[in-house]
């Protein structure tokens, strides 16, 4: 059983970090006041674009094609996120809507280039990230092993996100700026926020992570582009809310989900997992979600203003 | 007198919207290198240059209906159903598992199929629908929660109780009975997808609008939508309200299951949520959430995904460019209301400087006729 977890437990962490990373992301859309249900369309293009930039500059640059890729990835995921931008900011439109178009544009789109592109409209890539373990901090007793050996360079950049993230959403001036413009938006503004320059600053941060984790996942577990991201920005979604919008909580909201959805992963190889049902395991991160919705109903931590398109002159 | 312009006004709308998808389409074609004349021409011509394409644009439009009707219905009530692609995989599923367990004839048969599908979709939706009048949970996380819910379920029922005989991803085929589709239609259209689920979508358009325009419940489900304040001041209880429209929308969408899992297919994958759930949202925005609207905006959208493979093997151009065009129509509906404002904007304009130019001419003709 030990055992068992010591080996589950590096790709749990690895299905753990796309999602944390793209969760974080939509962390900063939502607490700026735009609903980002576009997670999906958005980790899609980081995918897409993960895979591409890797895949042709690979034979160039074979040690640094990864971490190109994922630049590119989370540089395109922010100008792709100007669409979702430019829609709930400037032109006031539903973010709903907007987001469900933003993932059917993805959709479409990627897979109409990667068709041109390749022919099958798959995009693979030849060398992913390898594994390291970590020299003095692996020979730690029981961590070690559980964190610090067969981890991924991603894993760690992911984690100095967030603790990044952490400090400015909550100890500098810019993150209390932003997190007034989701609460409320016109007493930012009557402070000398620029409400609508903030909205899309977060909303181009959400692009970025959402970006990072379609190709950090492209890198670490999958390899290749297949035109879907499989409902991940979607699970990304369900631990942002039941994380209650807070750095810590997502961390432990993805790690739960990325956990659960390992388990359901393997339990086919794995006698004693087996026992458990794939159905329960795999709906058991949108079941929590669910409840936690209706045990936080009365206090809930959402952000106040979301979903509500800035007017100025309304009062 | 006001509604008549307010259906003008949205028609325009749409067509702005579906102008600026194609431009859009367009632009893609020839960016990639393609010539959008020529792409246009195979993807209209793929979804209707003879019978047979048809039959099979009606039989892609029939879930689309369903779909579009679900979200309409929804909308009506002030509700943003984004469900349906789970609640068509619930109604899907109920008619998959009635269609291979009993051995009736195929009327009672169809008749059971049409009844479960209804009822699985009914009670998939009205989860969310309690959980938003209960607990105040919002509608669109619960009823995404619940697509994924739907999609997980399936994944691992199909396999279990409905297994092919080759493939372990898609469940056995419905035998000819429990199938939507009819001889008599098929050979009409010389052999394509329709099914009888044209018609049952033309039913509930028909019943839809019905219930919309003349009933109480109707009347009772637009106030909430319209205010949920003043309806409830006037005695119309909002959560029975919320509960039934969302449990009415769920039901649409799980018949559009029934037709596309047994009238269109004729058996179900697993891992894949039906794109239609989707493309439901802009089938209704695009027919601004009125029944007839739906109706046509489903047809179109059901000729550009029957032409899309057609245009793939007569052109260089991936099929995908239909969805492309769908999916910026609904980033475009969605920013309709900049255009709608400029519009507004625009007319008036126009209406100050007709009254200028009347007011002017009175001038002159007063004028001439003093001298």
């Amino acid at each position: 059983m030990v055992d068992l977890i010591y080996q589950l437990f590096p790709y749990a962490i690895a299905f753990t970090i796309p999602l944390l990373i793209t969760s974080l992301g939509g962390l900063f859309s939502e607490r700026s006041g735009v609903i980002n249900i576009g997670l999906e369309g958005l980790m899609l293009m980081g995918m897409f674009v993960g895979a591409l930039v890797i895949s042709s500059t690979e034979a160039i640059f074979p040690g640094t094609a990864v971490w190109i890729g994922l630049l590119a990835a989370m540089f395109f995921g922010a100008v792709f996120a100007l669409l979702h931008a430019f829609a709930c900011v400037t032109l006031n439109a539903n973010q709903v809507i907007s987001g469900i178009a933003i993932n059917m544009i993805a959709s479409a789109i990627t897979v109409y280039l990667a068709r041109l592109i390749t022919g099958s409209g798959n995009v693979q890539i030849i060398r992913g990230l390898s594994r390291v373990t970590i020299p003095v901090l692996s020979e730690l007793p029981i961590l070690g092993r559980l964190f610090f050996t067969q981890t991924f360079a991603t894993t760690w950049f992911v984690l100095f996100i967030l603790a990044a993230a952490t400090f400015l959403l909550y100890k500098t001036r810019f993150g209390l700026r932003l997190r007034a413009c989701g609460e409320h938006p016109h007493a930012a503004d009557a402070a000398g926020v620029n409400v609508y320059l903030m909205r899309y600053f977060a909303v181009l941060i959400s692009g970025a992570c959402a970006g990072l984790g379609g190709a950090t996942f492209i890198v670490t577990l999958s390899g290749e582009f297949n035109g879907t991201a499989a409902g991940l920005g979607f699970l990304a979604l369900a631990a942002l809310i039941f994380g209650q919008w807070k750095p810590w909580g997502i961390l432990g909201a993805t790690f739960f989900f990325g956990f659960a959805s390992t388990i359901a992963n393997v339990s086919q190889a794995v006698p004693i997992l087996a026992q458990i049902p794939g159905i329960y395991l795999k709906t058991f991160p949108y079941v929590v979600t669910l409840i936690a919705l209706v045990l936080s109903s009365k206090s809930s931590q959402a952000p106040k203003a979301i979903g509500e398109p800035y007017d100025k002159g309304k009062r | 007198m006001k509604t008549k312009v307010r259906v003008k006004k949205d028609f325009l709308m749409s067509l702005f919207a579906v102008f600026l998808g194609l431009l859009a389409g367009a632009i893609l074609m020839v960016v990639t290198g393609n010539n959008p004349f020529d792409g246009f021409y195979y993807l209209f011509r793929g979804g209707m240059m003879n019978i047979e394409r048809i039959g099979n644009t009606l039989g892609m439009a029939t879930p689309l209906i369903f779909a579009g009707l679900s979200v309409a219905f929804a909308f009506k009530t002030g509700l943003f159903n984004i469900g349906g692609a789970g609640q068509m995989l619930i109604g899907g599923l109920c008619a998959t598992a009635i269609g291979l367990t009993f051995d009736w004839p195929k009327p009672i048969l169809l008749l059971a199929i049409v009844f479960g599908s209804l009822i699985g979709g009914a009670l998939w939706a009205a989860l969310p629908g309690y959980l938003k009048a209960r607990f105040n949970v919002h509608e669109v996380v619960s009823t995404i929660m619940m697509n994924w819910i739907a999609y997980w379920s399936i994944f691992y029922i199909v396999p279990a109780y409905f297994k092919g005989p080759f493939l372990e991803t898609e469940s056995q085929r419905i035998p000819e009975a429990a199938s939507m589709k009819v001889p008599w239609l098929t050979s009409l259209f010389s052999g394509s997808y329709i099914n009888l689920g044209i018609f049952l979508a033309i039913i509930f358009v028909v019943i839809s609008a019905l219930i919309l325009e003349k009933t109480t419940l109707g009347y009772e489900l637009k106030a909430v939508g319209y205010n949920r304040d003043a309806a409830e001041a006037a005695g119309i209880s909002v959560n029975r309200n919320i509960i039934l429209s969302m449990s009415i929308a769920g039901a649409l969408a799980g018949l559009g299951g029934a037709t596309f899992y047994v009238g269109y297919a004729s058996n179900m994958q697993i891992g894949v949520l039906p794109s239609q759930g989707f493309d439901g949202i802009a089938v209704a925005l695009l027919g601004a959430n009125s029944p007839w609207g739906v109706f046509a905006a489903a047809i179109f959208f059901g000729l550009l995904h029957t032409g899309k493979g057609f245009m793939n093997a007569m052109t260089a151009i991936p099929p995908e460019i239909a969805d492309t065009i769908i999916a910026t129509i609904i980033y475009f509906a969605a920013t309709s209301v900049l255009i709608e404002r400029n519009w507004d904007r625009i007319k008036r304009f126009r209406a100050g400087a007709l009254l200028r130019k009347a007011k002017k001419r009175t001038l002159e003709a007063g004028s001439g006729g003093d001298q």
